[in-house]
């Protein structure tokens, strides 16, 4: 299970990464969003795996999966949302204005 | 008074200037030097116990772990510049209220002055280095203020500039100087490092230190070479460079010499750095004074000139010199202030100062040329004046040191110095009040009222006093000497006649030779002129305008504005830093056994892994990418449930369902496609980087997964307390509303900005120029046939009132079960946001009178007010309490007041979700919009502001926020609402039309 967790993590890095460095706001916006999954489910996976242990106390049960990160994670996810409104705000903004979506301020295609 | 009071309390005075210039200069003149009296009272009344030897200390830790406590000390030397600082501070407040004009804004001068005032004399009291340095730095800060204080003049801003970058770069040398010594002498308490002498001074570290000390010292105190400064910040007004050039800032150096002298000198380091550099800048500094028009400028070079008399003292390193500079200290102070007074009142009274220009003020101004005979026959050296007794120890110590095995150099050189110091003295008073009066001033002079030459009389007292009784100086100046020498000075006898000595035979030769050379003035101004003279200046223009250059080549050429490449670089960063502390670190054994995979979650993982390479692939279709990163966001909701997270797979695939409608609306202006238009090359390149990357994130997650924690984790306390202590079964919620409840509280603030700042882009955009191209916008795709389905309206209008007890359910079940305020929030968020979908923004906006806004407001209001309740049962912000209460017909339940603090949550998130989605639709409205009612969207959200928008609609009587198209036009004029269906069908075949 780690395993997978670690390389779904680890593809959905790339996959953010690809995008963010594209020239347009949208595969832009869509790259953090992706980077933003890959963050999240990384820094709940710190925790470590568990299956069947939710953090909810019950009578008799005494292994529980760690909460610490859920709980991080949890503002994480709506933080995540107002983060990437202000941003395609922002784009839809620029791209009024100024005609293009380009996220360089000189439209400079190449590097 | 506590020495620590003593420096505070001209910062703490600083404020009255700023508070009570609406009552008149003269209060705040009056409440400045109340200031700086009560600062001066409380000092001296340690005056009895200094002079007996003792040492006044007081102390309190401040950041121990630093080094860095608020340590101050009195002593002798600290006790002497403190008078001066704070004595004449006095004189100069007393003074610049006569000089300053009305148009001046005196407030903040007096502010500046007293916050430079307590500056220094926490220099002067500090006992830490650390703590001196902070003062040293503020003074360089607060001078910048006051020389720079009259902003209309480019010479008073440039001047300025140039004082705080030398200053500034040598106290920045100084720093590191000190860190050193600190480091050396194991404390950075003053007493503990002048008790580390030997083992200073046989470290390796002690010529860097020295050196590093001394720069700031000599950048501070206007030494060649970086005396450049000083002369430009004559700008300032006359009574800040009265106190700063010749009282004080310039001294700050001069006192730390003084003040690591036991320390530092003593050894040919000390004495070949500091003596050659004090007595060539003796020399230079002279030379240049005689050739100055300028009142000031002359006054300038004469005070960097005697600076240098005074480093050279201290450079001699024997406690004779010491006595001499500490006299002089003194001496220089009440002369030279009084002569800068005296060039203010001339500038003043005659609008110049230029020397070409004056002549004959002798008759005209009789008090001032007495204050100013007084003073320049002091600056001069002419005996029975204080000058000339310095001067003569001066040149005492002058005659019997060798340079380099050099009998003759230095007196020869002291008395050129002391001759040419003479010229510039006689020529001052020649060319300024002697001769004919002229009649071509610019202004009549005349001597000004009391109050303005009460202060420079004041100091020619002193100056004749000490002259003629020079013993009245005696017990001031083996105080402080003493204390500069760390005790064991012989008694020190200052008297007028030592016999024919050496020295009396050079102030013989100076002070002929300086008559001699003011009468050769022309022809030698004539030299003068012809000579080629360097001009600081300029060289300082030019290396700044490099500095400037380089400092601007090395931004272009790092911030392109390429947004793509600064991604890369951090990114390369971030992997490169990566693999070196993964290839030097070592990894600990894996203690972790992996989770058997069900069927499932393979599944899962295919589903996730195969939509996100589809997004990275197909990414230029916009939607298909929009589609397929929704797959990913609900397998990672599938996986939080499969991996006992059930709130966090509720908040995501919440979150998801905003996200969506967030991105498709935003996909409505975008375009549709991405132009391919990267190289193939950095395509590659790109896939390169992000495939390391992802290695990289990968590898560690699943190092870290297959190890068990390094400590222990704090998550057993929460596990432990949860019901305990907040009464909570749910853990993840606890922790949100309770444990960690501060975080929550700011992340619920910081959501609500997010929004709030969507909704000011959006206004931005609609009333900016932007709106124009909306409204001239069309749509690139197709528009759906009917906007409005009514299977959905239906649908959704039903579901309302379901999905609203839904999200009530979640919230008040959060306690104890997955569910809470976030969650909650987020789905009445989703079924407020089905309404607007459904039957449109406008349909649904007359229905409902919540502004989001408010609700946020509300939101972080309730949550507040929660945690502060706590502190009415006496506990910290936010301590929440719980209880359970029985109700009939009810089970027992519980209610805890972090439900109130969860409702705050709750009421947030719902507003800030539907404030930045109602945002982007208020975009697409306008871009659909007919042309002529770009009001509609305040109209629809601000019913009040509709009035005042339309003056047409003034008369509308329900005040329902209602477009204005909406309504018909009667015969007689009056407008009359129509009927809300006819309304949305009339709103819909106007968007139809598009």
């Amino acid at each position: 299970m780690e395993a997978l967790v670690a390389s779904a993590i680890g593809v959905m890095t790339a996959a953010g990464v690809y995008l963010i460095l594209r020239l347009r706001v949208f595969p832009v916006v869509l790259g953090m969003t992706m980077l933003t999954y890959a963050v999240n489910v990384f820094l709940f996976a710190s925790g470590r795996l568990a299956v069947n242990m939710p953090p909810v106390l019950r009578e008799g049960v005494d292994t529980y999966t760690d909460p610490i990160p859920q709980a991080l994670v949890l503002t994480a996810i709506v933080i995540s949302f107002g983060m990437t409104s202000v941003v395609v705000m922002l784009a839809l903004g620029a791209f009024v204005e100024a005609g293009d979506d380009y996220i360089d301020l000189d439209g400079e295609a190449e590097k | 008074m506590s020495p620590a009071l003593i420096a505070a309390l001209p910062f703490l005075g600083a404020i009255l200037p700023g508070v009570l210039i609406r009552t008149g200069r003269n209060n705040t003149a009056i409440a400045a030097g109340l200031t700086s009296g009560l600062a001066l009272l409380g000092l001296l009344l340690h005056l009895p116990a200094v002079m007996a030897g003792e040492v006044i200390r007081t102390s309190f830790n401040w950041i121990p772990w630093l080094g860095l406590n608020a340590e101050f000390m009195i002593d002798g030397l600290g006790m002497l510049f403190a008078t001066l600082i704070l004595g004449i501070g006095i004189l100069v407040i007393l003074y610049a209220r006569f000089y300053l004009s009305s148009k001046d804004p005196a407030g903040q001068f007096y502010t500046y002055l007293l916050l430079f005032q307590g500056a220094m004399v926490g220099i002067v009291l500090s006992d830490n280095i650390l703590l001196l340095l902070v003062f040293w730095e503020l003074t360089s800060l607060s001078s910048f203020l006051l020389i720079g204080y009259w902003k209309h003049l480019p010479e008073g801003r440039q001047g300025a500039r140039m004082a705080l970058t030398v200053t500034g770069a040598g106290g920045l040398a100084m720093i590191a100087g000190m860190m050193i010594l600190g480091n050396i002498a194991g404390s950075y308490s003053i007493t503990d490092i002048l008790a580390a002498r030997d083992v200073i001074q046989s470290s390796d570290m002690y010529v860097p230190a020295l050196v590093l000390i001394l720069l700031g010292a000599f950048t501070k105190s206007a030494q060649f070479p970086f005396h450049f400064w000083l002369p430009h910040a004559m700008a300032a007004p006359t009574p800040v460079s009265s106190y700063l050039h010749s009282a004080t800032m310039v001294k700050a150096g001069l006192f730390l010499m003084a003040r690591l002298w036991p320390v530092l000198s003593g050894t040919p380091e000390w004495f070949y750095i500091v003596a050659s550099v004090g007595l060539l800048t003796m020399l230079i500094a002279a030379k240049i004074a005689i050739f100055k028009d300028d009142m000031k400028a002359l006054l300038a070079f004469s005070t960097v000139s005697h600076l240098g008399l005074i480093t050279f003292c201290f450079g001699l390193g024997t406690h004779a010199g010491v006595v001499a500079g500490v006299f002089h200290i003194i001496n220089h102070a009440s002369f030279k202030a009084a002569l800068f007074m005296t060039a203010g009142i001339v500038d003043h009274e005659a609008h110049t100062r230029n020397l070409q220009r004056l002549g004959g003020l002798r008759k005209l101004m009789p008090v001032t040329f007495t204050i100013a005979t007084i003073a320049t026959l002091s600056m001069a050296g002419i005996p029975l004046f204080n000058g000339f007794l310095s001067k003569e120890l001066m040149l005492e110590e002058a005659s019997h040191t060798a340079w380099m095995a050099n009998d003759w150099l230095v007196p020869v050189l002291a008395t050129v110095a002391a001759l040419l110091s003479a010229t510039y003295s006689f020529r001052f008073l020649w060319a300024g009040f002697m001769g004919p009066v002229r009649d071509d001033y610019p202004h009549k002079p005349h001597d000004p009222n009391f109050g303005m030459w009460a202060s420079p009389a004041f100091l020619t007292v002193l100056v004749l006093l000490i002259g003629l009784l020079p013993y009245v100086a005696d017990q001031v100046v083996q105080t402080a000497a003493n204390a500069v020498v760390g005790g064991g000075l012989a008694p020190v006898h200052l008297a007028i006649w030592h016999g024919i000595t050496p020295a009396l035979v050079m102030s013989v030769i100076a002070v002929a030779g300086g008559i001699v050379l003011l009468a050769l003035y022309r022809p030698l101004r004539a030299m003068w002129q012809a000579s080629p003279r360097p001009e600081a200046k300029d060289i300082f223009d030019w290396c700044m305008a490099r500095c400037v250059a380089l400092a601007n080549g090395l931004t272009a050429g790092l911030h392109t504005g390429s947004m793509a490449r600064y991604l890369l670089i951090f990114v390369t960063t971030v992997l490169a830093v990566g693999f070196w502390a993964w290839s030097g670190g070592t990894q600990g054994p894996q203690t972790r056994e992996m989770l058997p995979v069900s069927v499932v979650s393979l599944v899962g993982w295919i589903m996730l892994v195969t939509a996100t390479l589809c997004v990275a692939a197909f990414h230029r279709n916009r939607f298909l990418a929009l589609v397929l990163v929704g797959i990913v966001g609900l397998v990672i909701s599938v996986c939080f449930v499969y991996l006992s997270a059930p709130d966090l797979a509720m908040t995501q695939i919440s979150v998801e369902v905003v996200t969506a409608v967030l991105m498709l609306l935003a996909l409505n202006f975008l375009p549709k496609v991405t132009e391919a238009e990267t190289s193939n090359f950095k395509r590659h390149f790109d896939k390169v980087f992000s495939v390391l990357a992802g290695i990289g994130a990968g590898s560690l997650i699943y190092a870290l997964m297959m190890r068990d924690f390094a400590f222990p984790s704090m998550s057993e306390y929460h596990l432990a307390n949860s019901y305990n202590l907040a009464g909570g079964d749910n853990v993840v919620n606890v922790i949100l509303v309770d444990f960690r409840g501060y975080d929550t509280f700011g992340e619920v603030i910081v959501l609500g900005i997010a929004a709030l700042v969507i909704y000011a882009l959006t206004e931005a955009l609609l009333n900016g120029t932007g709106s124009r191209k909306l409204i001239a916008w069309r749509p690139d795709t197709l528009r759906a046939g009917d906007k409005h389905p009514v299977m959905m309206l239906i649908a959704t209008r039903v579901m309302m009132p379901i999905a609203l007890v839904f999200g009530v359910f979640i919230f008040l079940r959060g306690h104890n079960l997955p569910g809470g305020g976030f969650i909650a929030g987020l789905i009445v968020a989703i079924a407020l946001l089905m309404q607007y979908m459904a039957s449109g923004f406008a349909w649904t906006q007359a229905r409902q009178k919540i502004y989001y806004h408010q609700l946020i407001g509300v939101g972080v209001l309730a949550a507040g007010i929660t945690g502060v309740g706590a502190w009415f049962n006496g506990k910290p912000f936010l301590t929440s309490d719980f209880g359970y209460f029985k109700l009939p017909w009810l089970d027992k339940f519980e209610l805890a007041t972090a439900m109130g603090f969860d409702t705050g949550v709750f009421l947030g998130v719902v507003g800030s979700v539907l404030l930045a989605l109602g945002g982007l639709s208020r975009l697409a409205r306008r871009a659909a919009a007919p042309g002529e009612e770009h009001a509609a969207h305040i109209l629809a959200e601000k019913p009040e502001a509709r009035t005042v928008a339309d003056a047409s609609m003034v008369s509308y009587p329900q005040g329902t926020p209602v477009p204005k198209r909406w309504l018909t036009r009667n015969e007689d004029g009056s407008l009359e609402d129509r009927d809300l269906m006819e309304r949305d069908k009339h709103r819909d075949t106007n968007e139809g039309d598009h």
